[in-house]
């Protein structure tokens, strides 16, 4: 909304700042100017406003005014549009309120034999055309610019209606089912039951508070209007705009609370206006109240107000005086509130009808601070006595995050949507996907079930424009259940393609594979108290693991006996479909699992003296011998001077065996109490032998 | 070592026997400079002081031997002085390992880059939550958490948006699917703003309250180089018997001078929200020039950053439903928050905000 501080300083003659002091005063109060534009010599500034939706009152030039003025203590002339004689009626024009609970006051004021002509400056205070064009309105016809004006010049909506159109007199009242109204953008609307409308005893006229009707419109053939000045119910007029998909300046005032008495000055506005080039009054202003609305808008009960409850909400002011009970008067009063004293330093306040956001006490100390200024207010720190709490997976969090990090994934933060298809590809449960009602795309249809669908897209993104070497991770929020209750968990997805990064001019590069990701995933898990941890893997076809899983180049994560997750290689048809011609590898681990384990706490245990002795086992193995059979066959020998194994090496040669691989096995010996002996060795190695043997490895010869 | 035997001597004054241990001494430091290994240290060993064919052996048979007695006692000096040395020689080669001929044929390019192992990086957001939180952690400000899909009632109502608001049209909400037959309160949506976790928190404990709240929000907006539907807050509360407008004011830019500086000020002004009142908009001195205006601050001088507010006493109506102990005439409070992507914007000079959310590895490296 723009503000013309020309337009602005004729109702406040004794203002004395200049335009960008002005702006600053008002912005520093709550009336925040955007802009202030210079207009040229003799116009003033065009101020840009942008004002909170609790503050309709000011969306206007008299209410900035009212503003400025207690700001500097200035006094505020009413609004003053005097109107010629009236001619009288033989009866009062019928007006009639059907819906009182959504129309609390309706005026009409009949104007007869008007000429509708084009717009000009026509009296003093209502210099329309100069306004219009420094606001760059468009100008239409006086009827309609007259309107517009009132409703620029103090934010009460008007309309004119052609009274030759109406048949009957006025009614307020619900629609009728099925009844239709062409409203003035041309379009022809079927109107609900609950929309309120203007009406005559025939047909519906208006939308009300809302938009006037096309049949009773101000044509050039005009000669006797109907002018009305009313206050509509916020919630009818919102929904009834919402119903139609229509904001107007009208229904952007009513929804946000119009003021109670200021009907009766804006029909004088626009009926002085149109009574410039001619015509005149026919009867007395017809004017119907509903005391129920009145009662909650203009004459609402006065609200206690005690200087000591200003004291304990707003502290400790700079200045050391602070506020006072004369700092409460001047600014209440100023602001159209009057002050009944209820004892000492306490007041009975009565609110002004056009501030309907202003309604309990805190309202009213919201309002001595505003005026007061923010910024004289001292900056205070409060007492604390209490502790701070850590989050309960605060500490797991952490030693997830470092343990990625450490491995070189960066962080990332993904979409919390995904499509329907993504969705049912990585739900871990199936059917278990929330949709949304009003999704941002289609794509992003559905809170994701888990963070595979966004560490593809990010991953896709990254390999799409060349960048070949990739290593994420995400903790992030995922979301399962029904439309009913949905379930929220924390995950962590991770994935990684191309090469580990090349350390050095001198060390080739070597591809990421899974052995990588499982080695994160160990220490993941080792920074937990877990007591077994195994990893294995499904048949394809029987539903368990993940589809976007390479079958046979994925594991599952099993800690303590529960699933804690999935990862290996992307599956090749998603790859495909993706576009993705790198090998992609990526797993997800349900972490709020691992949140329920303790974090592992480091012990120290007595390390040996005495000397360790290694040997290498050759070993061929037939092809179908997973590693796990010989880690399972040495861990059960229980043998506590088997201190160390594994695998050093695994070698395949197709050529001369197709079934069977070599391994070299390293074993380690120590004693934590002596230097072991030559024939406790030998009994050693032939223990390790012979496990290695009953597993189905042998040595080679 | 026989191919240059010890020279006969002809002269027995100081000045020969000078000239010939210093000749001594040189062949000795030479032969003992291109050492290397152990056996080439026992070689020289046996060829200086080895007991049958030694040198020093030779030298005492040919010239001491040989000296007329007036002669003796300084050559006898000299050469005691000469076996030190030769000694010492052979400590220092004993010890000293490969030769510096053997060193030099190990010499590596030093000039050639260094082998880094690669850090992942914090997210920018993460990183900015974590600041924030901190600087509130160091006044008493526990951590607290909620879910981002949310009932009507916490995200809204029990924010003082009263149903039918106006106010709701300022953030445009993701709503659940299905929710349409539901009464209003219970209807889910993604939650627009963190303030339900101030409900939530309230609900479960009586005051007093020290809480931040970081957390993911969405709102149904259109995205563009600084707006995203998805996006983070840090929001904040703090209830107790006695909380002011000047506690809040001293409060945030207490936090806003550990954040950005401790020459930044700060500068408060009336705003609205409904769960706050008074409200106000709280701008920063521009952290780029300093207040004297720049492109950064559009010349004005401040960059606004937070919302906040003494928390509603309707606010409190619906906490007191659950803990009667928020009861306004007794207790009061202030409520604040910001959006991390706009101060992560601003600390790290980022232009675009679909940055945060694309995965960009060239972008998440700056940050490690």
């Amino acid at each position: 909304m723009n503000i013309l501080t020309k337009w602005l300083r004729a109702y406040l003659p004794a203002l004395s700042v200049d335009d960008h002091k002005l702006a600053e005063d008002l912005t520093l109060r709550g009336i925040a100017v955007d802009g202030t534009y210079d207009l040229g010599p003799g116009n003033g500034s065009l101020l840009e406003m942008d004002i909170t939706t609790n503050r309709v009152d000011a969306m206007n030039h008299y209410g900035v005014a009212r503003e400025a003025a207690t700001i500097y203590g200035l006094p505020l002339p009413a609004l003053d549009f005097p109107l010629p004689a009236v001619k009288p009626a033989s009866a009062a024009y019928p007006v009639k309120i059907e819906a009182e609970d959504a129309c609390g006051r309706f005026t009409a004021r009949i104007l007869r034999d008007i000429n509708v002509a084009d717009t000009r400056d026509w009296f003093p205070g209502a210099e329309v055309d100069t306004y219009f064009k420094l606001l760059e309105q468009k100008k239409i016809s006086n009827a309609v610019d007259a309107s517009n004006f009132a409703w620029l010049a103090m934010g009460q909506p008007t309309h004119t209606f052609d009274l030759d159109k109406i048949e009957g007199g006025i009614i307020v009242r619900r629609a009728r089912k099925g009844e239709k109204l062409k409203t003035l953008d041309g379009i022809e609307r079927t109107l609900d039951p609950e929309d309120l409308v203007v009406a005559d005893h025939v047909k519906p006229l208006a939308l009300a508070g809302v938009m006037g009707g096309w049949d009773s419109m101000i044509t050039p053939a005009t000669k006797n209007v109907l002018v009305e000045a009313a206050w509509f119910d916020p919630v009818a007029v919102r929904r009834t705009a919402r119903r139609h998909g229509l904001h107007t300046d009208a229904s952007h005032r009513f929804e946000r609370g119009a003021d109670f008495n200021a009907a009766p000055v804006a029909s004088a506005i626009v009926s002085s206006i149109l009574l410039a080039s001619g015509g005149h009054i026919e009867g007395e202003l017809v004017d119907v109240r509903v005391p129920a609305i009145e009662a909650r808008t203009a004459a609402r009960k006065p609200v206690s107000l005690a200087l000591s409850e200003v004291h304990r909400h707003l502290g400790t002011t700079i200045d050391k005086e602070g506020i006072t009970a004369s700092t409460v008067e001047t600014v209440l009063t100023a602001l159209g509130c009057k002050l009944t004293p209820a004892g000492d330093a306490a007041w009975n306040v009565s609110l002004p009808s056009w501030r309907l956001d202003v309604e309990r006490e805190i309202d009213l100390i919201e309002e001595i601070a505003r005026v007061y200024g923010y910024n004289r207010f001292a900056n205070t720190l409060p007492a604390f006595a209490g502790g701070v709490r850590a989050l309960p997976f605060a500490a797991a969090e952490l030693a997830a995050r470092d343990t990625f990090r450490a491995a070189g994934f960066h962080e990332a933060i993904a979409s919390t949507f995904c499509s329907a298809a993504e969705a049912a590809l990585t739900a871990p449960q199936p059917a278990q996907s929330v949709p949304l009602g009003n999704p941002l795309s289609e794509e992003a249809g559905f809170l994701r079930p888990s963070l595979i669908p966004g560490m593809l897209a990010m991953i896709g993104g990254n390999l799409h424009r060349d960048i070949a070497d990739v290593r994420l991770f995400e903790l992030g929020t995922v979301f399962s259940g029904t439309t009913e209750k949905v379930e929220e968990r924390p995950a962590l997805a991770f994935a990684a393609a191309g090469a580990l990064p090349q350390q050095s001019a001198l060390h080739a590069a070597r591809a990421v594979d899974f052995y990588d990701l499982k080695g994160v995933v160990e220490q993941l898990l080792a920074r937990f108290q877990v007591r077994s941890v195994y990893f294995d893997r499904f048949q394809p076809g029987d539903g368990i693991a993940p589809a976007w899983l390479h079958p046979y180049r994925s594991a599952r994560i099993v800690a303590d006996g529960l699933t804690v997750g999935w990862f290996g290689q992307l599956h090749p048809a998603e790859a495909a479909a993706r576009k993705l011609k790198d090998t992609v590898l990526l797993g997800e681990v349900y972490i709020d699992r691992l949140y329920k384990l303790s974090l592992s706490k480091p012990a120290a245990r007595e390390l040996s003296r005495f000397q360790l002795v290694r040997r290498d086992f050759s070993l061929v193995l037939d092809e179908s011998l997973a590693w796990e059979k010989i880690d399972q066959a040495l861990d059960a020998l229980h043998l506590p001077e088997l201190v160390d194994w594994r695998a050093r090496e695994v070698f395949r040669d197709p050529k001369r065996t197709a079934h069977e691989y070599s391994l070299l096995l390293g074993v380690t010996f120590q004693a934590a109490d002596r230097t072991l002996r030559d024939d406790e060795l030998q009994r050693f190695q032939a223990q390790v032998v012979e496990a290695v043997g009953k597993a189905g490895a042998r040595l080679r010869s | 070592m026989t191919t240059d035997s010890i020279p006969t001597l002809s002269s027995f004054d100081d000045d020969s026997l000078g000239k010939a241990f210093a000749a001594l001494e040189q062949q000795a430091s030479a032969a003992a400079s291109q050492l290397s290994g152990p056996e080439a240290v026992e070689a020289f060993r046996l060829a200086w002081l080895g007991r049958k064919q030694g040198r020093l052996n030779e030298v005492s048979s040919r010239w001491l031997k040989a000296a007329p007695p007036e002669a003796k006692k300084s050559l006898g000096q000299r050469f005691n002085a000469f076996k030190a040395h030769v000694e010492s020689l052979l400590d220092a080669a004993a010890g000293a390992g490969p030769s510096d001929a053997a060193l030099a044929a190990e010499a590596i390019d030093i000039t050639l880059p260094g082998t880094r192992r690669l850090t992942g990086a914090e997210h920018p957001i993460t990183k900015t939550l974590n600041e924030i939180v901190s600087v509130f952690a160091a006044l008493g400000y526990s951590v607290g958490v909620g879910p981002e899909v949310e009932t009507d009632f916490y995200n809204f109502e029990s924010m003082n948006f009263p149903p039918g608001h106006p106010a709701r049209d300022t953030q445009d909400t993701l709503v659940v699917a299905g929710q349409e037959r539901r009464p209003q309160r219970d209807r889910l949506l993604m939650r627009t703003h963190t303030s339900p976790v101030q409900m939530r928190t309230m609900e479960q404990q009586p005051p007093p309250v020290r809480i931040v709240i970081p957390g993911k929000v969405h709102r149904n907006d259109a995205q563009d180089a600084t707006h995203s539907p998805i996006f983070h807050q840090v929001e904040g509360l703090c209830v107790d018997t006695n909380i002011t407008f000047s506690d809040l004011k001293g409060t945030l830019d207490h936090a806003m001078k550990a954040l950005f500086g401790s020459s930044v000020k700060t500068r408060f002004f009336p705003s609205f929200f409904p769960f706050t009142e008074p409200s106000a908009d709280v701008q920063i001195s521009c952290i780029f020039c300093g207040g004297k205006g720049c492109r950064k601050c559009k010349q004005s001088g401040w960059i606004e950053l937070l919302g906040c507010g003494m928390v509603d006493p309707a606010v409190f109506a619906f906490a007191a439903e659950k803990q009667p102990a928020y009861d306004p005439k007794k207790v009061s409070g202030f409520a604040f928050g910001m959006g991390v992507e706009r101060i992560a914007m601003m600390k790290y000079g980022i232009s675009e905000i679909g940055q945060f959310y694309a995965g960009d590895m060239r972008f998440l490296g700056q940050f490690a």
